[in-house]
């Protein structure tokens, strides 16, 4: 029937004003500031970065305009010498590179992997009734509550070689018979990161997690006791397939969170070839060295991995992030 | 009780104790270090050995901490101010109108916040430089925009779609405008949601390290996080711990207390930032 | 005030249509009530004439003037919606005179005209309260209040009473009927599922069923004549009894209907149809007795008073000459007369 409407008539109708129609205009209006500056803030210095990551920017020339086209030189490029080898060079072509890809994967999924199971552990037990769990949803949210860097000092602090508190404690039952350097030494300093980021995060998770099991009907559980079924089969049969969509979005929240690890590796590791991660040697590149041109392609390739990677998870598992449908 | 039951009674309580020392103790172990100076600093103990403020007085006596606590103050409320004035309308319209793009714009304002910021770093630092706002305080507002704003439009806007369809339709007979549906009728049931929301990213912006780092270089522009950073003492090599565990207690007691009144709300906007459906 | 018209009305969402062509002419001053099952299209048809739905196709007139595209506001239409939807920030006062307000009316104006639609309501002394101190019943009068307040030339009604108890349904259908009475000139139109309200309140009935009108009549003239088997089993309490193969080809039909109450006992072997009773409920006033007599479901059969049938007994029943309800395979009234009688 709608295909006898004609354009002209279609025209006529759009004309009018309509409740939908004011509202659809008024959407604009609201959206628009805000679209804007998101263009200003985000979109641009994003299309820029990507730009630079194809141009020879360095200190020097990048706000002057100087900055050649280079095409994909930051990235791999080669160069056959007199004798015949082919010289790799660019970013790809970068061991110290793949180090910091090798860094942040290792990070993301021992961390995530660890929070989460640590998270729904706590979680469980705040679902659990007993005397003073108030307070103890409050403890936990004051490893949230500190800042990631007031946390790297404090961690720091206790992990440090020769006074740290960490180091006394596991000399005293005698796990460790020498201090460890942990933030200094390449073997350690990845569990220092990891410890530090754990303690941190796990209270978010376990509240994400306690949120959607709260959401579980309590007569399920009922149910399942009246009819005598073990606690273990109750978890893996009733609370974790109930509980997925919700572990599903907070374990791609954290997982992205991770993948951009910064601020903790730059004060609690500083320039260790164990911790080095993508941001971070990205920011160096831009910040320390003005190097631009590869530190754009670092980042735009971080962002590259990111996008990737949040397309197949969405895609894979049917992710409803925007809750558009509940 | 069994024996057993008894048994596993003794050790969730002992799971729940362990739990909440773990969380509790760095920060416990942080004010008591805060609190000792000289060779006590340097010696491991559990419980408080000395009563000194002169952590504190180093601390609080240096003009550029204050400048920095300033600063702070100042970046995250306007960030704060900004982002929830652009998100409240942006919010309705992303909660109650039907537009077609809908979902696809909801998922790239989420996309938004998640991306890392590292991303946009040089071509930010271009556009801070072109616009004249290299190392001052507007640069970082701008630059936190990308994270708060984002954050913001989408916890309004699922705090937005849970407000009654009929009291919306109410007004809209009453003869309100979308623009009198905000302002008249839907800011008044939303402050509680609008505190939360401004809450979080505050501590959001209070929090950023990165572009702080990158955006500003004199001690007198400098945030907390930077700040405490790269809190040096008197010489290169020993690095001022006293001082560092006094500062950063001095700039997490108040967030600790505010997430402590807010408990309920932040774990209601987290969750709604978070998982949804 | 107003008489509504509307031609060919649509309404789809997406793929799915919802209301599927209705032509309906509500006329000025009437009370005009909107029933059917749930889903039937009942209230999207109520939020298509208040506006808050767009039109797909067709058209909607207002005294003869087409407001498809015209805003609710604009419309002269109040609405009383189920959930009341007060403004919970604001005070019974506000709440009225919130529309008055936006629209720029003076003062004094504003206020004699809250305050009489206040003491109409007996709220007048709830004025500084707001929605949460109030009961159930009296926030739907603030809801009715403010609509009247509106001063509106149609009167929209979503289900007004379904989130109320059943004694304070029945006293407020009360009032909705005592208002329609005061405002004579005011049309009105209310949506519900619930036949008994329709009946008590209308003037006429529109039956809905899937986006479509059933029919459309004053409460006796569905009672009486309904053209459809949907209609026949939609009004009345108890259900009319449905008989269907050889009971329906006895009378030339494919459904037999027949109300309850127009069935009589009659003595052993009188009756066409016979049977026992296999349960009776005792109503006070009436008894309703279910006679199993082959059919897919039992009979009812409304008796008066008390009658003294006891469970198990047989008994033989006769329906009123002229009380048969016949319908053809489409559920369509048969109009041939029955060649037999």
């Amino acid at each position: 029937m709608t295909t006898t409407i004609t354009a002209a008539t279609e025209r006529a109708m759009a004309r009018e004003t309509g409740l939908q129609q004011q509202r659809v205009r008024a959407a604009f209006w609201f959206l628009a500031p805000m679209l804007l500056m998101l263009f200003f803030v985000a979109a641009w210095p994003l299309f820029r970065s990507i730009m630079f990551s194809f141009t020879d920017a360095d200190a020097n020339n990048i706000f002057s305009g100087g900055a050649e086209w280079v095409g994909f030189e930051n990235y791999l490029t080669w160069r056959v010498r007199e004798n015949g080898d082919i010289r790799w060079r660019g970013v790809l072509a970068d061991p110290d590179w793949w180090n910091a890809v090798w860094n942040t994967v290792r990070f993301a999924i021992i961390s995530v992997g660890l929070e989460t199971v640590l998270g729904l552990l706590v979680a469980l037990m705040l679902n659990a009734e007993f005397k003073g769990r108030g307070l103890v949803r409050a403890a936990i949210l004051i490893p949230w509550a500190i800042p990631t860097i007031v946390s790297a000092r404090m961690w720091g602090w206790m992990l440090n070689d020769q006074y740290g508190i960490i180091n006394s404690m596991l000399l005293s039952v005698g796990l460790i018979d020498s201090p460890i350097a942990w933030t200094a030494r390449p073997d350690t300093a990845m569990i220092a990161v990891l410890i530090v980021d754990i303690w941190k995060t796990t209270p978010f998770m376990a509240l994400l997690m306690l949120a959607g099991l709260q959401m579980i009907p309590r007569d399920m559980y009922e149910s399942a006791k009246i009819d005598g079924i073990h606690p273990v089969k109750v978890f893996f049969r009733v609370t974790l397939p109930l509980l997925k969509p919700a572990l599903m979005v907070a374990v791609i929240f954290r997982l992205l969170d991770a993948l951009r690890i910064f601020d903790l590796i730059w004060v609690l590791t500083p320039r260790s070839e164990g911790t080095v991660t993508m941001s971070v040697i990205s920011f160096q590149n831009i910040r320390e060295f003005g190097d631009y041109a590869e530190g754009s392609a670092q980042s735009s390739l971080l962002f590259l991995i990111i996008l990737i990677f949040v397309g197949l998870y969405i895609w894979l598992g049917r992710v409803d992030l925007t809750g558009e449908r509940s | 009780m069994t024996a057993s039951s008894i048994f596993w009674n003794v050790m969730f309580y002992i799971g729940v104790a362990l739990v909440v020392l773990i969380a509790v103790f760095p920060f416990y172990y942080a004010v008591l270090s805060s609190f000792e100076t000289g060779t006590d600093l340097f010696r491991v103990n559990y419980l408080p050995q000395s009563w000194d403020f002169s952590n504190y007085e180093t601390v609080l006596g240096r003009a550029s901490f204050l400048r920095s606590v300033l600063n702070s103050v100042f970046v995250a409320t306007v960030t704060v101010l900004a982002a929830l004035l652009l998100a409240v309308t942006a919010s309705y319209a992303l909660a109650r109108v039907r537009f077609r793009g809908r979902g696809l714009l909801l998922l790239t304002i989420l996309a938004v916040s998640m991306f890392p910021q590292i991303a946009v770093l040089s071509g930010l630092y271009e556009l801070i430089n072109w616009l004249g706002l290299y190392n001052t305080p507007w640069a970082l507002i701008i630059s936190y925009t990308i994270f708060t704003l984002p954050f913001t439009v989408w916890v309004l806007t699922t705090f937005m779609r849970d407000l009654p369809v009929e009291i919306e339709e109410a007004a809209i007979v009453d003869g309100a405008s979308p623009w009198v549906i905000i302002t008249k009728v839907f800011l008044p049931l939303l402050w509680p949601a609008m505190v939360t929301t401004g809450l979080l990213a505050f501590i959001g912006a209070w929090n950023e390290f990165l572009f702080a780092l990158t955006f500003t270089i004199d001690e007198t522009q400098r945030t907390v996080p930077v700040a405490i950073a790269n809190f040096s003492g008197a010489s290169v090599q020993e690095i001022p711990w006293g001082p560092i565990m006094a500062a950063s207690v001095v700039v997490t007691v108040p967030l600790i207390i505010l997430v402590l009144v807010f408990q309920r709300k932040i774990v209601a906007g987290l969750t709604a930032g978070g998982v949804k459906g | 005030m107003a008489n509504i018209q509307l031609r060919n009305v649509t309404k789809t969402y997406g793929a799915v249509n919802v209301i599927k062509g209705i032509d309906l002419e509500i006329r000025r001053g009437e009370f005009m009530v909107f029933v059917g099952p749930s889903g039937c299209g009942k209230s999207t048809l109520l939020r298509l004439i208040s506006g808050l739905e767009s039109i797909s196709t067709g058209d909607l007139y207002f005294d003869g003037e087409r407001v498809n595209n015209v805003l609710p506001s604009k419309r002269g239409i109040a609405m009383v919606f189920q959930s009341y939807a007060l403004y919970p920030h604001m005070t019974v006062y506000d709440n009225m005179a919130f529309g008055m307000k936006l629209g720029g009316s003076n003062k004094a104006d504003m206020d004699a005209r809250v305050r009489r639609a206040a003491q109409m309501l007996q709220i007048d002394h709830l004025l500084d309260r707001l929605p949460k101190q109030l009961s159930g019943g009296q926030r739907q009068r603030v809801a009715i209040g403010r609509a009247i307040v509106r001063d509106p030339r149609v009167f929209l009604f979503d289900e007004p009473l379904s989130n109320l108890d059943a004694a304070l349904r029945v006293q407020t259908r009360l009032e909705i009927a005592k208002l329609h009475h005061d405002m004579r000139d005011v049309t009105m139109i209310y949506v519900t599922h619930d036949q008994v309200e329709a009946m008590t309140l209308a003037d006429r009935i529109c039956v809905l069923r899937d986006g479509l009108v059933e029919q459309v009549g004053t409460p006796t003239e569905l009672y009486d004549h309904p053209n459809s088997v949907f209609v026949a089993g939609f009004i009345g309490s108890p259900k009319m009894n449905f008989l269907d193969g050889d009971f329906a080809r006895a009378h030339g039909c494919a459904t037999l209907g027949i109300r309850s109450e127009h069935i009589d006992l009659v003595p052993q072997g009188a009756g066409i149809w016979q049977g026992q009773v296999i349960h009776a409920e005792d109503l006070g006033s009436d008894n309703y007795l279910f006679v199993e007599i082959g059919s897919k479901e039992p009979l009812i059969v409304r008796q008066p008073g008390k009658v003294a049938v006891p469970e198990g007994a047989t008994v033989s029943l006769q329906p009123r000459p002229g009380m048969l309800h016949r319908f053809d395979e489409t559920g369509r009234p048969v109009q041939a007369p029955l060649a037999a009688e």
